[in-house]
């Protein structure tokens, strides 16, 4: 990256557009937020950039680097607003979707309803075929009944069909042939094969993968195209790519062939701005928390690699129940979102238990602090009450706060039922979503068999610098860092990710017997295709190839990622194999089991640009304690005694600068809390650095 | 700092409780090597204060274990005396009348330690493997027959592990590494939930539990009383009839709800089988209660006082009471219907809210290759594919098709049956007209169709039910679909219990059965009757139904 790019990051989120523009490598020259134009989100995006280059006096035509991120993908499945979907799969299996894993996704709930998963069974239609698991065939694409299969897919109103055989994984060619096919006789139907979208066994998660890609595909293919043509009509030169799920980049002609791939892309960036602050700061065990107005999401960071995932589910029902959504099988930035941000709603149960979310007053009609006709309090509520929040500043003063009518609503709702007053209800309120969001966190550092107390958090987003030290106290994490910008953290992230591309296949076999020709063919072929979509984007740069097995003792469901060597497999690689699967394997459970077979189901071929260069963090000048000239009155969450919080704004404050807790420090876009027990200083990228140390303590 | 043990914090400390059993239980799925735990979720954790009274458990795939482990814990606390328990101890036993219904079911016990005194208990549950004896299946003549049985004693004595212990289990199984592995993961387990225990206490600076412990059980108990409250009182009966064994079986029960809570008795039940399909009365318990919380007071996390209110009893002997030492192995069988038994009861106290019966018992199926083609030299195998039939209508919606209830078991994924089995199957959809016609219909059973891949023949463990006896409406809903076992070409269907051997040409068909539909079927809505006809899920045949027939 020369010292003369010019990059603009857009990235459009639900009810935000964020727009920055870097000069070089990370020169932030402005950065804004537009409101999200649902009607033609370009409109926003439009108005986004050309508000950052009036700013900066640059023109869209000088820009060099273009990336974009989007959750219309997501809200596409979430709103139910794509195709009409049809499916085709192996005679004998039209259900695949119907009965998925047969399960309740809560054990106690009689009533609940299964997700809907868009391809309701009078669009579920079959062919005659068969292969076996190795990818032999036992039946042949019948192609006499292709003629009776078209009737029922134009009698279903289909306009895009999802084609998913068993073990296409193994041997596309049938879901190929009958592609090709179906494309001749229908040149208007949009058809995805799972073969091409998530060659992966477990027939139901690939016909979901696939079903998911055909419903969005369509109204990709429209954005995308116009979204470009708009840009280049302004005089965007350079190609726009896309962020991914991944944390990495594709083109906008693979992202129409793969939009599943782009749901989440928001997130993901922010994960990767974390991870490029720790590269940085040199921080080896990160916790990521961004906290929003509605969810917050979790995402650990190891050795600045945000944890990944082949699994994402989409749409989970309210209280973000896991198998209460749609499962896909793409890459993704691993991450734990749960229904707590500043909007969720606090209450009473009938028990007399504090509740808070997963319902949201979202924006409208917001929390009652915001005057539009709230009148249950909610997380923002709580901690404009506990003092946390500034009227006068909040979100630019574009929002008017009124201050006591949250404690109304606390003491009504919450107070009554629990004698206390406003003040012991707001401080229960935010006990409980700290909590929750912390024991979230815990959980999901226990499923990947990881630990949080060893780590540092990075906090973003617009509630995150102000529950980071809250929540950290409950994670038993002592230190936190917040970047700049942090309310546009994820747009900021965007410009930090490789071009990149992942692929997973499926093909069974014991490490033991591993059948090394096929295995080395298998990734070969990934590799080449890889690659391929790669160069697409790559502008002429190099191309690192991963290549990786998960791996798993024979009968155990958990698999462990092991990388593999960048050549062909041989013999002599089978010991050296086992024995970085035991190592990881001692690592995460404690002790390997010795004399148990080692199984492979899945590979994985990534390809990706070299990631950016990390230019080292300079020394933090000493530190020079400060004594903030203002204060402001604060319930200490600590204790509950009231205290005098120093006040101060993040512009004054120079690198090496400290102030003990309790303190409030604010920006345009959020406040950070520093909580009676932690200490911040600014460290010499401008970064707050937040560390416990009971001095300033209870 | 002193402990602030106002509303609001202990609430944070119950509902860390909760956060540490639910990390402890999944601790132990990642780890665990059986597949019905890892798919099913069949394990256990929980937290009890030092009295042995039950804090907060895991919700797990299975409800196998509700109550369950609440009195194995109060059991094993009262068999070795808590002075002689030393930091780094663990308590175990596999036996099923103490532990969790067969002898799969491993339990663990660990003494948690603040300043030197008991302070509190971590326990937790896993179905192993294999525990040597005729192994998973209904074919043992008694509880000897079924595998090893290790009565209560210390498996880690002070941070060591009992190696003659292990090296029994390890010397009695068909899985010994696996086994092991197992045995380790509860260690892990009950370890890493001690030490979250003791840091949560050293976070909010409490030294025991005392204060804690009756916070949660108090609120627990009176807003399941609350609750109960609810339901009428009154004592309702009910009988369901099962295809058992060797015989038919009658089970009975009768509910007793009274302001004290509600009380089941299986009075009038059948007595044991023959062969192990006979339930302790801890198991029997286990998914009485489940089924009743489902409906009462579904809100309240599981502990020692939402659970006191629910008692069960049953005359000694009959089936869901069973004595050593008859054989259980497969307990979950019947266990698994008693939900259906002890709603029927619960149905008449609340019309409005308890759904149809369903099919209820798991269609598992599992698969070895025969004993003369390991001898010979060819494929061997061993799967546990899990299906389901349909559950009852519900009183405001239908049955769910092909789905797990009571259970919260996984179905199995075809491509990966076959990826790890020699077997093909041909067919797995939904079986047209097996759900109960009703106002509200029950969900649909499937049908799988299945073959040896590779010409060798195999073996099929059966323990499944309501082939006889379907499941039955409410409110003038009729019964779903009964399940059916046959090949293709035989002339008999094929009973559900039992040894199945499926040789090189046989085309071997399952169908699980429908759940009971409710209301009448005259009332339903003439558009879910059409799209049910669009759909394929009712035949012409079938929406016949719905019609009156006066």
């Amino acid at each position: 990256m020369t010292s003369q790019s010019l990059r603009l990051a857009i990235d459009i989120g639900g009810t935000f557009t964020d727009t920055v523009l870097v000069s070089g490598e990370e020169a932030i020259l402005a950065s804004t937020k537009t409101l999200t134009t649902h009607q033609n989100p370009a409109d926003g995006a439009m108005e986004g950039a050309k508000r950052v280059m009036a700013q900066s006096r640059r023109s869209l035509n000088e820009v060099t680097g273009f990336i974009h991120g989007t959750t219309l993908a997501t809200n596409a499945l979430i709103e139910r607003r794509g195709s009409v979907v049809a499916t085709v799969t192996t005679e004998g299996f039209r259900d695949i979707l119907e009965i998925a894993y047969e399960r309740r996704y809560a054990q106690y709930n009689i009533n609940l309803e299964k997700p809907d998963l868009l391809v309701p069974r009078e669009r579920a239609l079959t062919i005659r075929e068969r292969m076996d698991a190795g990818g032999d065939v036992l039946i042949p694409l019948d192609t006499s009944a292709i003629d009776a299969l078209l009737i029922e897919l134009d009698a279903s109103g289909a306009d895009a069909v999802a084609i998913c055989l068993l073990h296409a994984y193994a041997n596309p060619s049938h879901e190929r042939r009958l592609r090709d096919i179906l494309a001749e006789k229908r040149p208007s139907l949009t058809v995805s094969i799972s073969s091409d979208v998530s060659p992966e066994a477990r027939e139901f998660d690939r016909l979901c993968t696939t079903v998911a890609n055909a419903y969005i595909q369509p109204l990709m293919e429209s954005y995308l195209a116009r979204f470009a043509t708009r840009f280049q009509a302004e005089g965007v030169k350079c190609p726009i790519l896309m962020m991914t799920a991944s944390g990495g980049m594709c083109t906008v002609q693979t992202a129409s062939r793969f939009p599943i791939r782009l749901v989440e892309s928001g997130p993901a960036g922010g994960a990767i701005l974390a991870a490029r602050i720790a590269a940085r700061s040199g921080i080896d065990g990160v916790l990521s928390f961004d906290m929003g107005g509605t969810t917050a999401k979790l995402c650990l960071i190891d050795k600045a690699k945000p944890q990944t995932s082949r699994q994402f589910e989409i749409a989970r029902a309210a209280r973000f129940i896991k198998g209460s959504g749609m499962p896909v099988r793409i890459p993704v930035v691993e991450m734990i979102e749960i229904g707590a941000g500043g909007g969720s709603i606090a209450g009473v149960d009938r028990l007399g238990r504090l509740t808070v979310g997963p319902k949201s007053a979202g924006s409208e009609p917001g929390p009652v602090a915001f005057g539009r006709g709230g009148t249950e309090p909610t997380v923002t509520d709580s901690d404009i009450t506990l003092g946390y929040i500034v009227p006068d500043t909040f979100a630019e003063g574009f929002i008017k706060i009124d201050s006591e009518a949250p404690k109304a609503a606390l003491s009504r709702v919450i107070g009554a039922r629990l004698e206390t007053d406003a003040a012991g209800a707001a401080d229960g309120v935010s006990r409980i979503v700290d909590e929750s969001m912390a024991s979230a966190g815990r959980m999901h550092a226990v499923e990947s068999g990881k630990d949080l107390g060893s780590r540092t958090m990075i906090a973003f987003g617009g509630n995150g610098p102000l529950h980071a030290s809250r929540v950290a106290r409950s994670a038993g994490v002592s230190r936190i860092v917040i970047p700049p910008n942090p309310g546009v953290g994820s747009a900021v992230g965007f410009l930090f990710a490789p071009v990149s591309f992942e692929i997973v296949r499926s093909r069974y076999s014991l490490l033991e017997t591993l059948d090394l020709n096929g295995v080395n063919t298998l990734l070969s072929d990934m590799i080449d295709e890889a690659s391929g979509v790669v160069a697409q984007g790559a502008g002429g740069a190099p191309t690192r190839v991963q290549r990786t097995a998960f791996m798993r003792y024979n009968g155990q469901g958990h698999e462990i990622e092991i990388a593999l060597p960048d050549r062909d497999l041989n013999l002599n690689d089978v010991e050296p194999l086992t024995a970085a699967f035991e190592a990881e394997y001692r690592k995460q459970f404690s002790r390997p089991v010795p004399g148990m077979q080692i199984e492979i189901l899945n590979w994985a071929v990534r390809a990706a640009t070299p990631d950016a260069e990390i230019p080292m963090l300079p020394e933090t000048p000493t530190l020079t304690t400060i004594t903030p000239a203002q204060t402001r009155p604060i319930i200490c969450d600590v204790d509950g005694q009231i205290k005098q919080a120093g006040f101060v704004s993040r512009d004054i404050l120079n690198p090496g600068d400290r102030i003990y807790g309790p303190a409030l420090i604010t920006e345009t876009q959020t406040t950070t809390l520093v909580s009676a027990d932690f200490s911040a200083h600014v460290d010499a990228m401008g970064n707050l650095i937040l560390i416990q140390d009971k001095k300033g303590g209870a | 700092m002193a402990a602030d043990l106002s509303p609001a914090h202990l609430q944070v400390m119950w509902n860390r409780l909760l956060a540490v059993v639910e990390e402890q239980g999944q601790t132990l799925i990642r780890a665990a090597f059986s597949p019905i735990v890892r798919e099913c979720g069949d394990i256990s954790a929980g937290i009890f204060d030092a009295e042995g009274r039950m804090l907060a458990q895991a919700v797990t795939g299975t409800p196998g274990h509700i109550n369950t482990m609440a009195a194995a814990v109060m059991h094993l606390r009262d068999h070795f005396p808590v002075q002689d328990m030393k930091p780094g101890d663990i308590y175990m036993t596999n036996d099923p009348w103490l532990a969790s219904g067969h002898l799969n079911d491993f339990l663990l016990m660990m003494p948690v330690f603040k300043n030197g005194r008991v302070v509190g208990f971590t326990s937790c549950t896993s179905h192993l493997v294999d525990l040597g004896g005729l192994g998973m299946g209904p074919e043992g003549s008694d509880i000897y027959d079924e595998g090893l049985l290790i009565p209560p004693c210390k498996l880690v004595d002070q941070g060591v592990p009992n190696a003659l212990l292990l090296d029994i289990v390890r010397a009695n199984s068909r899985e010994p590494i696996a086994n092991e592995g197992d045995i380790y993961a509860l260690i892990a387990c009950c370890e890493a939930g001690g030490v979250r225990l003791l840091s949560m206490m050293d976070e909010f600076g409490v030294g025991d539990l005392d204060q804690l412990g009756s916070y949660i059980i108090d609120t627990s108990r009176r807003g399941t009383l609350e609750a109960i409250a609810e339901v009428p009182a009154g004592v309702y009966e009910n009988l369901l009839k099962m295809d058992g064994y060797e015989s038919e079986l009658e089970l009975h029960a009768t509910l007793t709800v009274s302001a004290q809570g509600m009380h089941v008795d299986f009075t009038g039940t059948s007595g044991c089988s023959r062969k192990g399909i006979n339930v302790p009365l801890n198991y029997a318990t286990a998914y009485t209660v489940f089924a009743l919380r489902c409906i009462v007071g579904s809100d309240i996390p599981n502990n020692a006082g939402s659970l006191e209110p629910f008692t069960v009893d049953g005359p000694i002997g009959c089936i869901l009471n069973a004595q050593r030492p008859v054989p259980v192995a497969m307990r979950h069988t019947l266990g698994q219907v008693t939900p259906d038994l002890v709603l029927g009861c619960l149905h008449q106290a609340l019309p409005d809210q308890v759904p149809a019966e369903g099919a209820s018992c798991m269609f598992d199926l599992p698969m070895r290759h025969a004993p003369e083609v390991a001898r010979d030299g060819g494929q061997e195998f061993a799967v546990e594919p899990v299906h389901n039939g349909g559950t009852g209508a519900r009183p405001h919606a239908d049955g769910l098709s092909a789905t797990a209830y009571p259970s919260g078991v996984f179905g199995s994924q075809v491509e990966i049956t076959e990826s790890v089995a020699p077997v093909t199957i041909w067919k797995r959809e939904l079986r047209p007209d097996s759900g109960g016609a009703g106002k509200y219909r029950g969900g649909l059973g499937q049908r799988i169709e299945m073959t040896s891949a590779n010409g060798a023949p195999f073996i099929v463990f059966l323990s499944v039910e309501r082939l006889k006896f379907p499941a039955l409406g409410r409110m003038g809903g009729r019964p779903g679909a009964p399940g059916r076992i046959r090949f293709r070409d035989g002339d008999n269907d094929i009973p559900g219990k039992g040894e199945l051997r499926v040789e090189a040409g046989d085309y071997l068909i399952f169908e699980t059965p429908g759940g009971g539909g409710f209301g009448d079927p005259v009332q339903r809505d003439p558009q879910a009757i059409s799209l049910d006809l669009h759909r394929g899920l009712i035949s012409a045949e079938g929406a016949n139904s719905y019609r009156g027939t006066s």
